[in-house]
């Protein structure tokens, strides 16, 4: 095989472990879409254009409440602000992709492709289009093939409680956490950020509980005295 | 909402925007970032916590706001996950949930 196309099939690889545990959510969103007044065509769109699981359910609650439509994109918006973030560090990940590769490619950016890629990068592995996309299209076709499956077959997940399906994404995102414990000041960020994203969660509510807390986090990292084994600046450059 | 504006169905229009804001969210920490020649160190340190910090805030409220099966879940997941690869902790922390809900927890 070409390199581009093994590295393509690890992409699928990585992708595995994603698709199985975000099929549920997609299933969930589409049989919720037309619970809440959309036609299985708008279902199956936003999933194919907005592809961000949580901030399309926030938008979905809304649109049953009959509120006005920048309310909805607004608070589209600040579910999914936590993106700048993740574009922000990704971009020194992506020095392989040029043009509208790299415009393709943070279309595709979502939370387990982030994660990835920065895990991928920080082991000295070449982030090429070819595994990003490996990784990014099984995620992407599977997400909106769901929303259409899911918008026909309204009630596929009789109790998704009770097969623990609902909770799966707490325990992922944990796992993903725990993968980065090596970085320096990795604790005390992790402390600092779950504390203040529980304490917002109570005093200002969801969705701004990931906002406010991630950054109360990074500001800890800003202040601690800069360790080695971070990322110099050579490789940074974009 | 049923309203059309210029012959398309305002969900459809609302559904566009949000395609829009959440592409700008995806492209906009990078288009911002790519003006620095080279990344201060405190930035650099900024960069290096945002997927902790962010996965974190993820996590710790569902830890504290759902019941004590998911807490109970977390915890151990917690303490396996420092020792255990994720595959692992994930497929335990999957049969706890399940089990501790069917206990009644």
């Amino acid at each position: 095989m070409s390199p581009s196309r093994s590295e393509f099939f690890q992409g699928v690889r990585a992708s595995l472990p994603i698709v199985v545990s975000a099929a549920p959510f997609g299933l969930l969103f589409g049989a919720l879409a037309v619970d809440n007044g959309l036609s299985t065509g708008e279902a199956v769109l936003m999933s194919a254009l907005v592809f961000a699981g949580a901030s399309q359910m926030v938008g979905l609650n809304l649109f049953s409440d009959h509120v006005a439509p920048w309310i909805i994109v607004l608070s589209v918006f600040a579910v999914n602000f936590r993106h700048v973030l993740y574009s922000a560090a990704l971009g020194r990940r992506m020095g392989l992709m040029r043009g509208w590769r790299k415009a393709a490619a943070f279309f595709f950016l979502t939370d387990p492709q982030y994660a990835a890629t920065e895990a991928r990068g920080e082991g000295r592995v070449p982030v090429t289009f070819a595994w990003y996309m490996g990784m990014a299209l099984p995620i992407y076709v599977m997400w909106v093939g769901e929303a259409w499956a899911g918008a026909l077959f309204g009630r596929l997940l009789a109790d998704p409680a009770a097969l623990g399906i609902d909770f799966l994404l707490p325990i992922y995102f944990l796992g993903l956490v725990l993968g980065f414990q090596s970085r320096p000041g990795w604790l005390p960020v992790v402390i600092v950020s779950g504390l203040a994203s529980i304490a917002a969660f109570y005093a200002v509510g969801s969705p701004w509980h990931v906002s406010l807390g991630a950054a109360a986090g990074v500001l800890v990292a800003m202040i601690l005295p800069p360790q080695p084994g971070g990322v110099d600046a050579a490789e940074v450059r974009p | 909402m049923n309203g059309v504006f210029w012959g398309v169905p305002v969900n459809v229009w609302t559904i566009l925007a949000a395609a829009v804001v959440t592409y700008a969210t995806r492209i906009g920490g990078h288009l911002v970032l790519s003006r620095f020649k080279t990344i201060p160190p405190r930035v650099d340190a900024a960069l290096n916590a945002v997927p902790a910090a962010v996965l974190t805030t993820l996590v710790a409220p569902a830890a504290v706001t759902n019941g004590s099966a998911e807490a109970l879940t977390l915890a151990a997941c917690l303490i396996l996950g420092l020792r255990l690869p994720m595959m692992a902790m994930f497929a335990i922390g999957w049969a706890l949930i399940v089990a501790l809900r069917a206990l009644g927890l």
